[in-house]
């Protein structure tokens, strides 16, 4: 590799305190013949290096668009319009040892070699279906010494044998044989593995793990939770994990971002998140996990109306229409911005706007009770 | 593997049996025989033939024989490798066919050819730069090709050829060539003159395999792997040429097996409009003449080269596709 010093390297130490990535007022729109979507508007997160960020949310509301955006591979049509996305890369990418350097991602053409090179290298992708996301008529360990042979100087022989060690982490015996399957010769679960072993085959800092679980059973499910945590507590890796079901966000996530139409409604530990919600979006999306111990036979509470169409966007907070705390005149006028409610806790809620956020704590004490049946 | 290509192999002589079944009952349908039209055609000159002469004709082709013995009698020279006699020409029908046979090959070989190699890269470029003007102008041209009949195609050009050049460009030679024997200077006037036919020929299977072509690859385009191959850091032109025009030719691989035999019989207007000495003007001329074993001899080659390319194809997808490797292993 060809060390290149790059006008914004730092040294080490400069560094120590910085996010891994750290996405500011990110803006992506689609540009369409019927109108404009816009998919993401205005997010911002850190990731900090070694922790887990949940990003859940329902479908729809921007996730995997955000996660296209920070790769910068969104769709022909769609276009980053704000905001910046900075990398705290390796500059020897895929090299634990290498000093650092801040990239901003969003600095970069989408189709440069130097984005092409942090795509896999740096932070790697966990796509959503293994079936769909292996070619079906290469072997999947074909795949894996593709990327391999492009983000590392090593023969094809070496590769080979990179590629068979990440298939024995993830835990996928007989790896030597394995790796010269197709992708549909293998099981749900394996081919889950395999995926995982391609994302990480490049040693990256930050895994992009978007809904990886969604396609395979539960039983399958939490053993591949559980390689997951386990790689990422071994190699210290980043993941941001793109999901609409909070049971895997509470098993897997330190910190949680909940989006709902392209924005953030809330953003805090999972530890806030799960014992204190403030966003009544975030509380209703509680409210909806079935447990354990509730009575049986009774209906569980949902959250009323769908989201909405993205070009009948509604004016003033996105999730007013279905909110239970609504108020006419406030919500329905102006949209919310991020307030920090405690320490590293923002909601995006006029109820605690802090233009007259005295006045509107005062109503959430009178407001009906939460519980809405249907 | 080797068992599923014996398996079509084995095929092949029952497929062919019935095959001549087919054809010679079609080459039989029309009414009369070749004598009645000989007759006719003698009658429309003022003459005529003798009852006995008829007779003894009729009696030397076989044709006094029921439509039965006639089969069977073609089919025991055809075991023979006999392909019959060219009632018309009064020459072995092997010997008709085999000197057009070569040019005919060339001739398919070359439109083959420039079909595939002009529709899969604009086929490609069509669909990775969707509703550009270029895009745009393919599909044009693309409807256009596949609605202009070839041979009207053929006269549409030699017409302009002629009329601003004042070329003849009929035929496959020069005059001086026509009649020579094979030799280097032959071989380029051979070059000199296929291009033409080659394009006519060739044009409308361009048009379709790249509208295929295109749609194949918008498809595989939306595909999830081609998120996960920018991902992991592929460059779109890598990404494209591995793996979805990998899996849009898949397809189009099962389609050389219909599109070999017609190479030969779509020729068969043009080749007669343009004067070219292949194999499609003799089958046009013995079918109006109802020649009916050099008729069915061509016929039967053409089924033979049907069979053929549907095997090739499916060997070819076979060896393309794992998919279907491993379920017919």
């Amino acid at each position: 590799m060809v060390t290149q010093v790059h006008p914004l390297i730092k040294p080490t130490n400069d560094l120590a305190n910085e996010p891994l990535l750290k996405v500011e007022d990110l803006k992506a729109y689609f540009f369409m013949d019927e109108g404009i979507v816009r998919a993401v508007d205005g997010v911002s997160f850190d990731v900090m290096p070694g922790k887990v960020v949940g990003i859940v949310g329902e479908s729809g509301c921007g996730k995997s668009v955000t996660m296209k955006a920070i790769l910068q591979i969104l769709e022909s049509g769609a276009k980053i319009v704000n905001g910046k996305v900075t990398l705290r890369s390796r500059v020897h990418h895929g090299d634990p040892n290498s000093a650092e350097e801040l990239i901003e991602l969003t600095h970069l053409h989408p189709n440069s070699r130097q984005m092409r090179r942090i795509r896999g290298a740096e932070i790697a992708l966990i796509p959503q279906e293994p079936m769909a996301a292996f070619s079906p008529v290469h072997t999947v360990g074909n795949q894996i010494m593709e990327t391999i042979l492009l983000h590392q100087d090593v023969s094809k022989k070496e590769a080979r044998q990179i590629a068979v060690d990440v298939f024995r982490a993830v835990g996928i015996s007989m790896p030597e044989q394995r790796i010269d399957s197709y992708s549909w010769q293998l099981s749900g679960g394996l081919r889950q593995r395999a995926i995982i072993a391609m994302a990480l085959s490049c040693n990256p800092r930050l895994l992009i793990a978007d809904e990886p679980t969604t396609a395979i059973d539960v039983t399958t499910q939490a053993q591949i939770l559980k390689l997951l945590r386990k790689l990422q507590e071994e190699r210290q890796t980043s993941i941001i994990f793109i999901t609409h079901d909070l049971g895997v966000i509470a098993q897997m996530a330190d910190e949680v971002v909940v989006m709902y139409l392209g924005m953030v409604m809330e953003k805090g530990s999972a530890m806030k998140i799960f014992k204190d919600a403030q966003h009544p979006y975030t509380q209703a999306l509680l409210r909806s996990i079935p447990s354990v111990q509730s009575h049986s036979r009774v209906k569980l509470p949902t959250i009323a109306g769908s989201i909405a169409h993205p070009f009948n966007r509604p004016k003033g907070c996105p999730f007013h229409p279905r909110c239970t705390h609504f108020m006419r005149g406030v919500c329905d006028a102006a949209q919310p911005h991020l307030v920090e409610v405690d320490e590293d806790h923002f909601v995006n809620c006029f109820l605690y706007s802090e233009a007259d956020g005295a006045k509107l704590m005062d109503k959430i004490e009178t407001a009906p009770p939460v519980e809405k049946s249907l | 593997m080797l068992r599923y290509i014996l398996q079509r192999l084995i095929l092949i002589p029952i497929l062919l049996i019935i095959f001549s079944i087919m054809v010679f009952a079609l080459v039989q349908a029309p009414p009369g025989d070749f004598l009645t039209s000989y007759i006719a055609t003698l009658a429309s000159t003022g003459s005529s033939l003798n009852q006995e002469t008829i007779v003894m004709l009729e009696h030397q082709f076989g044709l006094d024989q029921p439509v039965h013995i006639q089969y069977i009698r073609w089919m025991q020279n055809l075991l023979r490798g006999d392909l019959g006699l060219s009632l018309e020409y009064q020459l072995p029908n092997a010997e008709l066919i085999g000197d057009r046979l070569g040019l005919t090959l060339v001739l398919a070989l070359f439109a083959f050819v420039f079909t595939w190699a002009m529709a899969i890269p604009i086929g490609i470029y069509s669909a990775t730069h969707r509703n550009t003007i270029l895009d745009y102008l393919v599909t044009v041209v693309n409807y256009t090709g596949v609605a202009i009949p070839n041979f009207m195609l053929a006269l549409i050009l030699m017409w302009f050829a002629y009329s601003q050049f004042g070329l003849s460009i009929t035929g496959l030679f020069s005059r001086d060539f026509e009649q020579a024997p094979w030799s280097i200077a032959k071989v380029i006037d051979l070059l000199k003159h296929i291009w033409l036919p080659m394009i006519v020929i060739g044009l409308a299977g361009t048009a379709r395999l790249t509208r295929v072509m295109r749609a194949n690859l918008l498809d595989e385009l939306n595909k999830p792997y081609m998120v996960s191959g920018r991902a992991r850091g592929l460059s779109e032109w890598q990404l494209v040429m591995k793996y979805p025009v990998r899996l849009s030719i898949n397809p189009l691989v099962s389609t050389i097996g219909w599109y070999l035999p017609e190479l030969f019989s779509g020729s068969l207007i043009v080749a007669t409009v343009m004067n070219l000495q292949n194999i499609g003007p003799l089958l046009l001329r013995s079918l109006i003449n109802q020649d009916m074993y050099l008729a069915g001899a061509i016929l039967m080659i053409y089924c033979f080269l049907a069979i053929i390319g549907t095997l090739i194809s499916d060997i070819l997808l076979v060896w393309l596709d794992p998919r279907i490797r491993m379920e017919k292993v």
